[in-house]
């Protein structure tokens, strides 16, 4: 008993402040992408090394970036020869709409809340159902992260649950593979309504590294409509409960908890 | 034996495609037995086609104790005798080699697809050996015995596989195992896309082993490419690789107790595997080592003011675990419900060519950095962890071994950077050439086995994550268990779907 008691005071409290405090995110961290069209040539140079989607180039050959489509690798950053690609400390990058990803400089449409009905419903309860198809197993594990002590997503009374039929909503990770597409459907029908839809990921929203492969449909299919889009390989668990905070409509301001 | 040995064949260590033997289909037959039976190990076993309608077999063996690799090879049209009848460990290796090169082995004991998908490695004009919605389970009879389904999607946030139990009352029978759920083409990609791409899909092989399969990766080409990295790359590599095992083994501790409600410890470790991918994240920029391993070396440094900073958040790591592992692991309820759990013998491991902790659970000292050392490892060495009595208890103790070990040889390498550049230029492959790299991952084996073309391309790239190996460690496991530990096993093994279902 008296080890029980000295190891949970040596282990103290570790819950981080949120939403509140500035996340503690190191120098490296690779966060929001952002296009500084001052340093951009209209080159498109980058269209040549890009390793991912990040980059849109338009008839003129004037860059603008898809953040859905972003990877967060290093290499994007560095297509641009003139630095005009960087990814800033910003975590937080979740919209309610894929065009809202799509931006000129990288100022994501931040996610609104849910209509009042809907917060009413979901506001202060939220039980998820996670359903991984053909991913890399990397965002389930930053979604397994978002219950321990230090993201502790609990505390907002945000759960995920054994089954579809007890979930308010479906979190779904992965490019949706040929050999998952009938039973993410089937867990999609299996949820009440009134539900929700997350695509969390590079691979659900856009397919991600496996983008093009003849065993995935490239992200979330159309016809299950999404509530909210959640960037990064993997995103880190701060972006995904920023995300399902602004969906709840918890977030205290809109530009809250920005990073640098 | 035809001298498959005598290639020259090492880890790491790139070979003339055309010095590996072609054999007669029953004298390679006979080559890989014997040699199975006198000690070597399967790594990877696989086809690609030649012309149209013939393939190629290639076995990859290993012989652990002399440091050896060897390979041979044959030629095959539409089937072969199989070897699993002689030599069970090839078993899932020939239902791969089935369904990927539409060749049938003949006289195969269960043979049944492995992911279910079309043949994407076949001989031009083979027509395909499995139907992809057809799947036909083993099935036992008796008035009182029952079938219990389980996934794809399970009851936590788990990856998508599929199980299925022949019970009698709680005790189960027999299990079966079907995977291919998170299949996503990844061989295929990685024969197909730019440089670029490929070191960014083979960082998303299995999310929770991205300095493994991109160290694999990164190693294979610097090997076709003859790029010597520098000690120093070398070395963060090596720290980075040791890092993702603390994460994933501390990880595993916790999500074990968390499947015998033995809620501390599960809290404890959960939040201690987030200090180390956070290490990881001050390291390069993402939780899991995302963006440091490339071609020719790393894209990140360790400066000497970051050296100091990781080591010290390391040694008040190392001072908070000790005392929760001997919060749980001493503790006698705990010991009492993962002794006797999950049983792997010694001789299932070594009949089915099992890897990594699993094996080393089981008194089978296999460790790719023991036994085929590579960069840091060969000049730096980490004893290997063992236990013998192949249960939850056993595998959870090899992986607290390992953490000790690897927390000091991290904390020990920081303070003794080589000096050097972090990465040189990693060109052209040279053509026609075969490679074999393996990394001793957090699960075990990682093998990428890259066969270049004429034009220096790549013209196969096979995969075997540690999680190939040892899915069946679990459906020999499991029967005699109860089914209401099914998730405890399957937790104590902790296998990779994503890795196994490229």
């Amino acid at each position: 008993m008296l080890n029980f008691i000295r190891t949970r005071v040596q282990q103290g409290t570790r819950t981080a402040d949120f939403p509140g405090g500035k996340p503690a995110l190191p120098e490296r961290f690779r966060g929001r992408p952002a296009l500084d069209r001052s340093r951009c040539a209209d080159c498109a140079k980058c269209g040549a090394t890009m390793p991912s989607q990040l980059l849109q180039i338009d008839a003129d050959g004037r860059p603008s970036l898809d953040v859905g489509g972003c990877l967060f690798s290093p290499e994007e950053a560095a297509a641009c020869p003139r630095g005009a690609i960087q990814f800033t400390t910003d975590h937080v990058m979740a919209s309610r709409s894929r065009e809202g990803l799509r931006t000129e400089r990288g100022e994501i449409e931040l996610a609104g809340a849910l209509d009042q009905r809907m917060r009413q419903l979901f506001g202060r309860s939220l039980r998820l159902r996670s359903v991984a198809a053909g991913s890399c197993n990397g965002c389930e594990a930053e979604l397994v992260a978002l219950g321990n002590v230090v993201f502790d997503m609990a505390r907002f009374g945000i759960q995920f649950v054994a089954s579809p039929r007890h979930a308010d909503g479906l979190v779904v990770t992965g490019a949706v593979n040929t050999n998952m597409r009938d039973a993410l459907y089937r867990t999609y029908e299996a949820t009440p309504e009134p539900k929700l839809v997350i695509a969390v990921g590079a691979c659900a929203i856009s397919g991600g590294p496996f983008r093009g492969s003849p065993e995935v449909a490239d992200g979330v299919p159309s016809d299950i409509p999404v509530d909210l889009w959640v960037p990064g390989c993997p995103p880190h668990p701060l972006t995904i409960l920023d995300g399902l905070l602004r969906l709840l409509g918890r977030m205290p301001g809109p530009r809250a908890m920005r990073g640098r | 034996m035809s001298g498959f040995d005598a290639l020259g064949l090492r880890n790491r260590r790139a070979i003339p495609w055309a010095s590996v033997p072609v054999e007669s289909l029953p004298s390679f037959r006979d080559s890989v037995v014997t040699a199975v039976h006198a000690g070597w190990r399967v790594v990877a076993f696989f086809g690609l086609p030649e012309r149209a309608g013939a393939s190629r077999l290639l076995a990859v063996l290993a012989q652990d104790e002399r440091g050896e690799l060897g390979a041979t090879s044959a030629m095959v049209e539409e089937s072969y005798p199989a070897l699993s009848p002689d030599c069970p460990e090839v078993h899932y290796f020939e239902r791969e080699i089935a369904e990927q090169c539409a060749i049938e082995p003949r006289g195969h004991p269960d043979l049944k697809p492995v992911r279910r998908h079309p043949p994407d490695h076949a001989a031009r004009s083979r027509s395909a050996v499995f139907d992809r919605e057809a799947y036909a389970f083993s099935r036992l009879e008796g008035d009182e015995i029952h079938e219990v389904a389980v996934g794809p999607v399970h009851a936590g946030i788990i990856e998508p596989g599929h199980f299925r139990f022949q019970a009698h009352g709680e005790e189960i029978l027999r299990l079966e195992i079907m995977l291919g759920y998170q299949h996503r083409g990844v061989e295929r990609l990685l024969e197909q896309v730019d440089a670029g791409r490929s070191v960014l899909i083979a960082e998303s092989i299995a999310g929770d082993s991205v300095i493994g399969h991109g160290g694999a990766h990164c190693s294979a080409i610097e090997a076709l490419a003859r790029a010597h990295k520098t000690p120093r790359a070398q070395a963060i590599r090596g720290i980075a690789l040791e890092l993702e095992r603390l994460a994933n083994h501390i990880g595993d501790l916790g999500a074990i107790a968390g499947d015998i409600a033995y809620q501390p410890a599960a809290a404890y470790f959960g939040r201690m595997r987030g200090e180390c991918l956070n290490l990881l994240m001050t390291l390069s920029g993402n939780r899991y080592g995302r963006g440091l391993v490339r071609p020719g070396g790393t894209l990140f440094d360790i400066p000497p003011g970051l050296a100091t900073e990781m080591g010290e958040r390391l040694v008040r790591l190392r001072e908070e675990l000790e005392p929760v592992a001997t919060l749980m692991l001493d503790n006698a309820s705990v010991q009492a419900r993962l002794e006797g759990v999950g049983v792997l013998s010694r001789q299932h491991c070594t009949a089915l060519g099992i890897v990594g902790p699993a094996a080393r659970a089981c008194e089978v000292p296999r460790d790719v950095r023991h036994d085929h050392p590579y960069g840091l490892f060969r000049f730096a060495h980490i004893p290997v962890a063992t236990a013998w009595a192949g249960d939850a208890l056993a595998r959870s103790l090899v992986r607290w071994l390992e953490i000790q070990r690897s927390i000091d040889f991290v904390i020990e390498q920081l303070g003794a950077l080589p000096r050097g550049p972090i990465r040189v230029e990693s060109g052209a492959l040279q053509p026609s050439e075969l490679v074999v790299a393996m990394v001793e991952g957090w699960r075990g084996e990682i093998a990428h086995v890259v066969l270049t073309n004429d034009a220096g391309g790549i013209r196969r790239y096979k995969v075997v994550d540690p999680s190939f190996h040892n899915w069946g460690a679990l459906e020999v496991a499991l029967p005699g268990n109860q089914i209401s530990d099914f998730p405890l096993c399957n937790k104590s093994f902790n296998l990779s779907y994503a890795g196994h279902d490229l």
